[in-house]
């Protein structure tokens, strides 16, 4: 079989390498053309396609391109280059390896057939996005790195034991709909929801996003927790706890996200808010949610995307992010706002923009289904998202008081990059047929009902109204320097009662009886039989060598004083020697 | 050059809630007009999107400052002790 296009995980690993060794100016050029190239390889991708390859005794299938996949698949590519051109006037180079190995690990999880991939490449993302957060450069970027591996990493094995376990009891690592039947399914699910922000798993995510760098940030929010809506839409459609899962996503975050001073956890939030909405859509499983999900997907990854880039255009113009330092920004970052605006007005679901045409689909199939409580939750989430992110983020940061600040607007290439991920928002929004086309399923929904309008536009107008009359009312509440304990608290203090503990119960343990135990046990037989050898080596092996050398440096020392080194004292020496030698052999001989 | 400047004026948030009064207005009588066609026979009360998005943002406010502030705010070094 002759492959005609490249694994698009290829190109991406290939560029990261050599983004190792490139610097400047050449790097940067690299950083646009690795996504480039990827994205005009995306558009020639053979559907239905699998590779595969028999490995160490297991089939793999590394590379398996089907209408799921490869929605996925083109929305990563693309949303790589605008990452690369937002991040372009980025001079270290170290993001800029993380960020095209973290593409590669993400397309590598979505064009996975097998287990065995899957599993490989999700722990590269793990490995590479928590050095992203490493080398963000923000107070808690560090600290916050490892709490961020520490999740994953007890994903990753979560997932590895469901994997193994499933291998076991199937024989089979082909990466299919798997639903949840048995405990090994059940690891993977959890595995996936790690990742994937489940409620009360989701503290890494708002602990970390806001402690990468302005650009960093950005490659999070598109890679991470899609490729984990991926697998779950691929191994869980119809599994129905994910509607519960999916729902308190919805709802919970948003009540977080409106008392949050940090810009960038605000929507760190609404991220998981909008995720819930792709969480539930693959728990209802009919078509019309499932496209609805891998719709919903594809349009969040670039009103989020643009969301991120316009808070990290303001945070590297302004150096602040908090809502209390920030404010009347609109005099001199016009454009930065303007694709803010468009923005958020897609993550609310604006009719004429992306969320709009794909948010509407999942809510529909749960009112089709019957899920009253679901539905209602939904809602409630579509008008609360609109609060926090729809008008929040772009009224805190460029209206409100005037924080007095005068920045410079941003370079044009991170306008660039907002201004192509806001002109997508809206083409989606206007003529989503481009996007519905590609869907898994044929499409039957007609998002322009003008029910289905109006319906949007009175939920998010009287939302409006309300913040209005909140805000001129007082009642809303202040932004406040301060920050808000999420689920987290739990497993931090729980950690640190752990320490607690280990310190002052089992070191001190270890201190009275353990050690006191290995002194008498091993360590002072140890040095008695040390001692001795020690006696056995002064007085015997080296009264040995003491001795014979003693013996030698007074012998010498006698014969030095023979020596002269005068040539007539040797030569009479060797004259007496022959004489007496001669002498000694006549007697011998007993005379001549 | 800048759209924005508009908010520079002292006159614009009363111009701004005048739009939004008279936007929510032709809104709410353009909703006895569309023909609905619903799942659930609740959808079909005049302005029911409407209400419900004005009571969902009030409570999710509400319940946000009274209930979750109180319960979750800490000073912004409350982790480095």
């Amino acid at each position: 079989m002759t492959i005609s296009f490249i694994p698009p995980f290829l190109i991406f690993l290939i560029g990261s390498f050599f983004a190792l060794f490139l610097r400047g100016k050449v790097l940067k050029w690299w950083i646009i053309i690795v996504p480039a190239v990827a994205l005009f390889n995306a558009f020639i991708l053979p559907k239905g396609f699998v590779y595969n390859i028999h490995f160490i005794g297991l089939d793999l299938a590394p590379v398996r391109i089907d209408q799921l996949s490869y929605v996925f698949g083109l929305i990563f590519c693309i949303i790589s280059l605008l990452n690369s051109i937002y991040a372009y006037g980025l001079d270290d180079y170290r993001h800029h390896v993380a960020a095209l190995l973290t593409e590669a690990a993400a397309l590598g999880v979505v064009f996975a057939g097998d287990y065995f991939s899957l599993f490989f490449f999700w722990e590269i993302k793990a490995l590479s996005t928590s050095y992203l957060v490493a080398i963000g450069g923000r107070e808690d970027s560090l600290k916050a790195s490892f709490r961020y591996l520490l999740m994953h990493v007890t994903g990753g094995v979560f997932l590895l034991g469901g994997i193994l376990l499933h291998f076991h009891q199937t024989g089979s690592i082909a990466f299919n709909y798997l639903g949840l039947t048995n405990l090994a399914s059940l690891l993977i699910l959890i595995g996936f929801g790690i990742n994937a922000v489940f409620p009360l798993l989701h503290t890494w995510l708002p602990d970390a996003y806001p402690q990468a760098s302005y650009a960093g940030t950005v490659v999070l929010s598109a890679f991470t927790t899609k490729s984990a809506v991926y697998t779950l839409a691929r191994a869980f459609p119809g599994t129905e706890i994910l509607i519960i899962a999916g729902v308190i996503m919805t709802a919970f975050p948003i009540f977080f996200a409106v008392i949050e001073n940090d810009m960038r956890k605000v929507l760190s939030y609404s991220l998981i808010n909008q995720v819930g909405f792709m969480v539930t859509g693959i728990g209802i499983g009919t078509e019309l949610s499932l496209n609805g999900t891998v719709a919903h997907a594809f349009a969040h990854i670039l009103y989020k995307a643009l969301l991120f880039m316009s808070m990290g255009a303001v945070l590297k113009q302004t150096g602040k992010i908090k809502a209390t330092e920030l404010g009347g920004l609109f005099r001199t970052m016009p454009w930065t706002l303007t694709f803010c605006i468009v923005g958020a007005a897609s993550i609310s679901g604006v009719p004429l923009t992306s969320g709009f045409v794909s948010k509407s689909m999942i809510v529909a199939a749960s009112a089709h289904q019957g899920l009253t409580i679901a539905w209602f939750l939904l809602l409630f989430a579509s008008a609360g998202v609109f609060h926090h992110s729809g008008i929040k983020i772009p009224f805190f940061a460029f209206f409100s008081h005037d924080s007095g600040l005068r920045p410079k607007e941003a370079p044009f290439h991170m306008l660039l990059a907002m201004g192509i991920a806001a002109f997508l928002c809206i083409a989606i929004g206007v003529y989503p047929w481009a996007l519905y086309s590609i869907l898994p399923y044929p499409v039957h929904y007609i998002p322009y009902a003008p029910n289905h309008v109006m319906e949007m536009v009175e939920l998010l107008g009287f939302s409006a109204l309300a913040f209005t009359l909140l805000m001129l009312s007082g009642i809303y509440p202040p932004e406040m320097r301060a920050i808000n304990l999420d689920f987290d608290w739990f497993y931090r203090r729980g950690l640190q009662l752990f320490m607690y503990i280990d310190r002052k119960v089992l070191v001190e343990f270890e201190d009275r009886i353990v050690n006191t135990a290995y002194e008498w046990l091993f360590l002072n037989p140890m040095m008695a039989f040390a001692k001795f050898f020690k006696g056995v080596d002064t007085y015997v092996v080296d009264g040995t060598v003491n001795g014979s050398a003693r013996s030698t440096y007074s012998v010498s020392k006698t014969l030095r004083k023979l020596q002269t080194g005068n040539l007539q004292d040797y030569m009479i020496l060797f004259v007496i020697g022959i004489l007496i030698l001669a002498c000694v052999i006549i007697l011998l001989r007993g005379g001549i | 050059m800048n759209p924005y400047k508009f908010f520079e004026k002292p006159e614009s948030l009363k111009i701004t809630l005048i739009v939004l009064f008279s936007f929510l207005t032709v809104v709410t009588i353009l909703d006895l007009i569309v023909p609905k066609k619903a799942e659930y026979g609740f959808e079909e009360f005049p302005s029911f999107f409407s209400v419900y998005g004005f009571v969902a943002c009030v409570v999710l406010v509400l319940a946000a400052k009274y209930i979750l502030r109180p319960i979750v705010k800490r000073k912004e070094d409350y982790y480095d002790n």
